[in-house]
């Protein structure tokens, strides 16, 4: 294959990464845009809340973080909270893993940083099908860049917007059908439907369980589940 | 340092390094397949373990009557996500059904 032919494809690839990431971003923005409200809100400043979206890059855990300050949780409380809500990004890395294995290690450090559940979910459902032109990665890069734009973006808005954006409105719902968007398609048959349906029930059980660990013991156990089924 | 540096820089670090375990990991260790085949069930399990305390869980009690918007507005995008398969259709449904639910309920 001539230079030309691989540059089109890494566009093609890293094209389609951004349009298949564009649906989600109607979800992504309005969680982004709340959480800039709530960071303000907490007492950070502009700068601390937008340096957040980029060190962090995890709305949930950002979400989680902003509402603990509010009630003075000491640091290492905090820490470790945040710690464990992202723990199971231990889980995406472990099922991309197999797909990254051939890249350089710039790359791994770079899709690594970009492994966040909006583009997580969507890249790897294009892992997931067959046809491998050794491209992929670019694909990531393209979901993941375009993620990572509008959750620095939505921020930005949110935080300028400030009181503007009444918190009451609850557009932090967007979160929960973002999610919806990205994993009901995934549920294509008995064992991933089981995997879900006891992932959700164990996640309210489990709900108030100390540093938010109840997320990774209904994850552990639909994970389970879905093997469990799958053997039967 | 102030405390809020503190706790994003080592969540943030600690974050990334979460992300980049396996993918560095994976070069030198091979996972039997029983591993693999549990990974498949990554996406949906954790997932749903966010969005189902999302729908039914209201002042940490569970609420699963008709007056609940959250609810009512996700099982609405559920079944669109259902049918159509379309992320922008499902969330573009989901928030219309959670507003107009809100300012019917109100």
């Amino acid at each position: 294959m001539g230079a030309d032919t691989i540059n089109a494809i890494k566009r093609k690839e890293f094209l389609n990464g951004f349009r298949d990431e564009l649906p989600i971003l109607l979800g992504v923005a309005p969680f982004g845009m709340i959480y800039g409200v709530l960071a303000t809100g907490a007492g950070l400043s502009n700068l601390d809340s937008q340096a957040m979206s980029s060190v962090i890059f995890a709305g949930s855990a950002q979400f989680m973080l902003v509402q603990l300050l509010n009630l003075g949780m000491p640091t290492i409380m905090m820490i470790l909270t945040g710690f464990i809500i992202n723990l199971r990004h231990a889980l995406y890395s472990a099922s991309v893993a197999p797909y990254t294995r051939h890249l350089s290690p710039l790359w791994k450090l770079l899709l690594s940083y970009l492994l966040v559940d909006e583009a997580y979910a969507v890249v790897v459902m294009h892992y997931k099908q067959p046809n491998d032109n050794g491209y992929r990665h670019w694909y990531f890069l393209g979901a993941g860049i375009t993620l990572w734009s509008c959750w620095q973006l939505s921020t930005a808005a949110g935080i300028f917007l400030g009181a503007q954006v009444p918190a009451d409105w609850g557009l932090d719902f967007t979160l929960a059908l973002t999610f919806i968007a990205l994993a009901v398609p995934a549920i294509d048959d008995r064992p991933s439907l089981l995997a879900a349906l006891s992932a959700g029930v164990t996640a309210v059980l489990a709900r108030n369980l100390p540093y938010k660990l109840g997320l990774m013991a209904a994850a552990l156990v639909g994970i389970l589940v879905g093997l469990w089924s799958e053997k039967k | 340092m102030s405390q809020i540096w503190i706790i994003m820089i080592v969540v943030g670090l600690l974050t990334y390094l979460t992300r980049l375990s396996f993918i560095l990991l994976l070069e030198r260790w091979q996972p039997p397949q029983i591993v693999t085949s549990a990974l498949r069930y990554v996406p949906v399990a954790v997932l749903t373990a966010i969005i189902v305390p999302e729908l039914v869980v209201v002042d940490n009690g569970l609420d699963f009557s008709l007056g609940n918007a959250r609810l009512l507005a996700g099982l609405i995008a559920t079944l669109v996500a259902w049918r159509t398969k379309s992320a922008l259709w499902t969330i573009a449904a989901g928030l219309a059904a959670f507003f107009l639910l809100n300012a019917w309920l109100v």
